[in-house]
């Protein structure tokens, strides 16, 4: 057992940490009233800038523009960026998730023409999987498409879908087999939303914000030269990209909790209880040491599966308790911060006495989607009790 | 960066694995609870002739001199066999409070006896109000005698000698010194027994260094939570073996998500708690700035996961579970035992917003780099 980094670690986190102390803009949290589209242009081009300096996908073999970082090398760029406070990337589903999947199943075609612009962010993408009838069922996928000669004719409907509008292209799930069981008639398509009859609904959320859309498909005609990997074994190919989900950008959510919570700590020393600062407040210095400590769980939990999928190359189904943990806590630190605050916790953004500009209140909405978003905290349990623990399938 | 076990780590935990399965099955450790100490001489030579008694000692003491995360290693196989009688009171407990305290004599003559197998010894520290807190104690020595009462002492009985915390020092009593008297106390867990003891005008030799008093309770409660999170990984596994076989309309129980989800939640307090011990293993090893902290929220974790992975567990058996004959409550038992020793976490919490609220407010500017790297450094 040996947590300290390497010294070609250190030296890639100081080289890094150089970088985004000349380049980083510092004032993201200061547009927080600016329009969507205004905050996403300048998302793109905080990720153009990252781009030119080379830390634009840098788990990307270094052929296709990336840097062939090490698992622990992409831990420490999700942490530095955190550290810096540094904005989010506007293609983050395209480093992420897609372009991985391209590099993983794509044709030289494909590669050649999406990958660079992935990484300058020139265009965005988003990604078409879940539907109505498929949420945690995500093989029940309906959305179909008809081979019709050198095309494939898409007609369905998909939702959750982030970034859509202002995404240039989709990574797409249909059902190509209607007559095969469900997992085995999938397919994956490339989709340029500009394509005649697709539509996209924004879909307003409890918080107020449109983060997710509706994708509508009408008679979409799309080259078979955009399916990725193989027809019919579409499924294999989008779990592997799910799999990048779960890899490790949590790093960077362990430091913005931390974050968060110096913060509530200092609010608590603002605000009062019982004649006296909350922070003095037994009740409170109990709940808010509680949150403390389960961050810290949280980072050596993340330690321990970082040092596994290095070792053994996959993230195995034990990541679930990541999700888990990280969602959950979330919604309870919110909860604290909340009691924290008193009757101004409820505040939202453009109230003249709301903390912190409305971002608690925010926060605390927010966090109810966290158990929800990429797997439900009781699939994630499904999966620790079947694949982990070797319980029966129970469903 | 490497959070998992080198393979000598590895050889040492398997090893210990075989050895407590062999030496200290469950059924040998219900006939020894049977009896008023626990201890059992035979397996008590065995455990110094595999080295374990010295696991920690220098080797300038007789002992192997290992590491933190060895110890612990160790110590999470003890517990996942519920290891009986006074090993983790004289190696973990009264063996590092020696020799963080003790002055090279003392090393060499106590510490010495007990990596040979030749001794056993426990700390005094909690009195009447039941507080962890040093701060609390109300005993001190008067010319190295003492007088007073110490409860919720392990293993009293059994030691050679005891180390105890006093207002004005750490000291060391034998066990045959006048005006000793040790009483059995009645605690929930059967496989380690606790005692009241009894100074009267008792003569206490002082340790030479008691402020290393600190960093060796701390050790003590690393190797405390991973002994919590190898009863943890017990519980979890006699569960799910249990939900596996045991059919009510005609399926195997553990086929029903209502118990599926109960076992998910043990088995994700299971290794956050294993994740929070070894990490404080290792901080305290290289000495980390946030090492005594890491303890607190290991020790804050695993006490209130140490109960619940036992609630879930005993629920999943059903009726079984509430049966003396089934094994899920000894683990249980010792739990709870071990969720108030050396702090609970209504405790540790508090030591935590010491040292987040209270410290950090008292000038110390955190540098918020030193915490990018995995290890807070």
């Amino acid at each position: 057992m040996d947590l300290n980094l390497s010294p070609e670690e250190i030296r890639f986190r100081d080289e890094l940490r150089t970088w985004l102390a000349a380049n980083a803009p510092t004032d993201w949290d200061e547009r927080r009233e600016e329009s969507m589209e205004t905050r996403f242009e300048y998302l793109k081009r905080w990720q153009r800038k990252l781009y030119e300096g080379g830390w634009a996908g840098i788990s990307w073999p270094k052929e296709y523009g990336g840097r062939g970082a090490s698992l622990m090398e992409q831990v420490i760029f999700w942490q530095e960026m955190a550290l810096a406070q540094a904005p989010p990337l506007a293609n983050v589903l395209g480093l992420g998730i897609i372009g991985p999947t391209i590099i993983a199943f794509g044709t030289e075609a494909q590669k050649k023409r999406h990958l660079a612009k992935i990484l300058s962010a020139e265009e965005i993408w988003c990604q078409g999987f879940s539907e109505p009838d498929a949420g945690s069922d995500l093989a029940n996928v309906r959305c179909e498409a008809r081979l019709d000669g050198d095309h494939y004719v898409v007609n369905g409907q998909k939702v959750w879908n982030s970034y859509g509008w202002a995404a240039h292209w989709c990574e797409l799930v249909v059902r190509t087999d209607p007559n095969v069981p469900k997992h085995k008639g999938l397919t994956v398509l490339l989709v340029d939303m500009k394509t005649p009859g697709v539509e996209v609904r924004p879909l307003r959320q409890m918080t107020g914000e449109t983060e997710f859309n509706e994708l509508f498909f009408h008679d979409v005609r799309i080259p078979v030269t955009n399916v990725v990997g193989k027809v019919n074994e579409g499924w294999g190919v989008a779990m592997g990209t799910l799999m990048h989900e779960r890899g490790t950008f949590g790093a960077g959510l362990q430091i913005t909790y931390r974050r968060n919570m110096e913060r509530l700590i200092n609010l608590a020393k603002t605000t009062e209880r019982n004649g006296r600062p909350s922070s003095e407040d037994p009740v409170i210095r109990q709940k808010l040491a509680q949150c403390y400590a389960e961050i810290e769980v949280m980072r050596c939990n993340q330690m321990r599966a970082f040092s596994r999928i290095n070792a053994t190359g996959v993230p195995g189904p034990e990541g679930s308790i990541q999700k888990i943990f990280w969602s959950e806590l979330n919604q309870r630190f919110q909860q604290v911060a909340q009691e924290v605050m008193g009757p101004y916790g409820q505040l939202e953004a453009g109230d003249e006495h709301a903390i912190d500009n409305g971002m608690w209140a925010y926060g605390y909405l927010r966090s109810r989607g966290n158990t929800i978003e990429a797997g439900t905290s009781e699939i994630q349990r499904n999966i620790i009790g079947h694949f982990v623990l070797g319980l029966p399938k129970s469903y | 960066m490497q959070f998992g076990l080198s393979e000598s780590q590895q050889i040492l935990k398997d090893t210990a694995r075989k050895f407590f399965a062999g030496e200290s099955p469950i059924a040998a450790v219900r006939k020894v609870m049977e009896t008023d100490t626990t201890y059992d001489a035979a397996l008590w030579t065995k455990l110094a002739e595999q080295g374990f008694t010295g696991i920690i000692a220098p080797e300038e003491f007789g002992g192997m001199g290992l590491g933190k995360v060895e110890l612990i290693l160790l110590m999470e196989e003890a517990g996942y066999a519920l290891l009986p009688g006074p090993f983790f009171s004289t190696v973990a407990l009264a063996g590092t409070v020696i020799d963080a305290c003790g002055s090279p004599e003392q090393k060499k003559k106590y510490l010495g006896r007990i990596a040979a197998g030749q001794a056993r010894a426990t700390v005094a520290l909690v009195e009447a109000a039941g507080s962890w807190d040093i701060e609390s104690l109300k005993i001190s020595s008067a010319g190295n005698k003492l007088t007073g009462t110490k409860l919720f002492v392990t293993d009293a009985a059994v030691a050679d000698f005891v180390v105890v915390v006093a207002r004005d020092g750490v000291f060391l009593v034998d066990a045959k010194a006048p005006g000793l008297r040790i009483e059995a106390m009645k605690g929930m867990d059967l496989a380690r027994k606790i005692y009241s003891v009894e100074f009267n005008n008792t003569p206490a030799e002082a340790l030479g260094n008691p402020r290393g008093l600190a960093g060796a309770l701390n050790v003590a409660t690393a190797a405390l939570c991973a002994e919590m999170t190898g009863g943890m990984q017990r519980t979890l596994e006699l569960t799910v073996a249990y939900a596996k076989t045991r059919k009510q309309f005609g399926k195997p129980i553990g086929i029903f998500q209502a118990v599926q989800h109960l076992c998910a939640d043990m088995y994700l307090e299971t290794e956050s708690s294993r994740s929070a011990t070894y990490y404080a293993a290792w901080a305290l090893e290289e000495n980390t700035p946030d090492a005594s902290t890491s303890v607190s929220v290991a020790k804050m974790y695993a006490s209130d996961a140490a109960r619940n992975v036992g609630n879930h567990g005993i629920q999943v058996h059903g009726g079984m579970g509430f049966t003396w004959e089934n094994d899920i409550h000894l683990y249980y038992r010792r739990a709870k035992a071990s969720e108030t020793m050396l702090g609970d976490a209504t405790f540790h919490r508090e030591r935590i917003a010491r040292q987040i609220i209270d410290e950090a407010s008292s000038g110390k500017k955190k540098d918020h780099s030193k915490q990018a790297a995995l290890a807070s450094r």
